[in-house]
């Protein structure tokens, strides 16, 4: 593993190494291969198909992506004659704070962190593709992080989140995702993450998103839950 | 003084070389050092080297980012950003290629690139016996002077 990888995983618990886990019942391994110390798989997304059939036979939006850029998503949003913007959300979020959770309510902190994270003029994108990346955030960072999403967003803009569980756990799995097509996605395993103390279902969800004009969730398996905000 | 040896049409900045300023180049250009400004080498490739520190804008028609750049890149026809190299800035390019590991923060526009226009060639004459008479005229013209 690289240097920069290994800096950027600092503060990320590592993955179970034992290989994917045995097989429930007939249902298909969670993760699928080994690669490079990495675990994937490929899943359907409804999450994903709703998003993008949203903006079916439109070219020309704005499409930010929280995720960092990877080649797949980059090949495919562009595809569709979009414009692509990338950010590294949870690289900045954790050189902002680390592993300490009790700064993320911190407001000199919070508004440090959306500067050089989401730093954008109002009603700007048309959708925001934030995965995962809400997952590991306190409740005051949080909300401040939905408020900001708010704003860049259009009006009629879509923002999709993923959250990987209901329940309150130790630590979550981190997630790296590439769009492979309108409704797969492949998920790279990256290490586990300090969970936060929130919890998301859907009444808390709504709660976060409350802004925004409506919201969808849907749950698919391994208790993954990808949350479509309508502004 | 002996004559620098040729480089294969491309010019170095090393890594212990600093500019500040406008660069423009009609050959190739490989940056390892900090380079401050602007960079435009319209119909040729910049590689910015793994030490190379670019705080500029960027025109070109291919670049090899393998260090760090701040600033707006239009490439032409491609654009490389290799896996421990940092792009800080808007892209517009043709083609894109991105590693994994390396860092990206803007906006990426696709822009399709323009056709090169072919050189203007004489309209093939509409009568093939029309041909070999406009060539002996303008041999004759030739002759004369």
């Amino acid at each position: 593993m690289s240097e920069r990888l290994k800096g950027f995983l600092r503060g990320f618990r590592p993955a179970a190494e034992s290989g994917p886990p045995a097989p429930r019942g007939n249902a298909p391994p969670l993760f699928s291969r080994l690669e490079r110390g990495e675990v994937w798989e490929t899943r359907p997304s409804r999450g994903l198909d709703q998003f993008f059939g949203s903006f079916r036979d439109q070219t020309g939006l704005s499409i930010l992506d929280l995720g960092g850029a990877h080649q797949e998503n980059v090949n495919f949003i562009t595809s569709l004659g979009h414009k692509f913007y990338s950010e590294d959300f949870l690289r900045i979020f954790h050189e902002t704070f680390g592993e300490d959770a009790a700064d993320q309510s911190n407001p000199g902190r919070i508004d440090y962190f959306l500067r050089r994270s989401l730093e954008y003029p109002d009603e700007h994108f048309d959708g925001v593709l934030a995965w995962d990346a809400l997952e590991y955030m306190e409740p005051a960072l949080l909300a401040a992080t939905a408020d900001r999403l708010f704003r860049i967003l259009k009006p009629k803009g879509y923002l999709l989140a993923i959250f990987h569980s209901a329940e309150r756990k130790q630590t979550t799995p981190c997630y790296s995702f590439r769009i492979q097509d309108l409704r797969t996605l492949q998920a790279i395993r990256q290490g586990e993450r300090a969970a936060s103390q929130q919890l998301f279902n859907n009444r808390s969800l709504e709660k976060l998103f409350h802004k925004f004009e409506s919201v969808k969730f849907f749950l698919s398996r391994d208790s993954l839950r990808e949350v479509i905000a309508r502004r | 003084m002996e004559p620098e040896p040729a480089r294969g049409g491309s010019a170095t900045i090393g890594k212990a070389v600093k500019i500040a300023g406008q660069i423009y180049s009609r050959e190739d250009l490989y940056v390892d050092g900090d380079v401050e400004g602007t960079i435009e080498l319209m119909d040729h490739k910049l590689t910015i080297g793994p030490n190379g520190k670019v705080h500029a804008g960027v025109k070109a028609r291919e670049v090899v980012a393998l260090g760090v750049i701040q600033g707006n890149v239009e490439a032409s026809e491609r654009i490389e950003i290799r896996k421990d190299a940092k792009l800080v800035g808007d892209i517009k390019t043709a083609r894109i290629v991105i590693e994994d590991g390396a860092y990206f923060k803007g906006s990426i526009d696709i822009v399709k690139a323009e056709p090169k226009t072919a050189p203007s060639q004489p309209r093939p004459q509409a009568s093939p016996v029309a041909a070999p008479a406009a060539a002996s005229a303008a041999s004759a013209a030739d002759a004369k002077r």
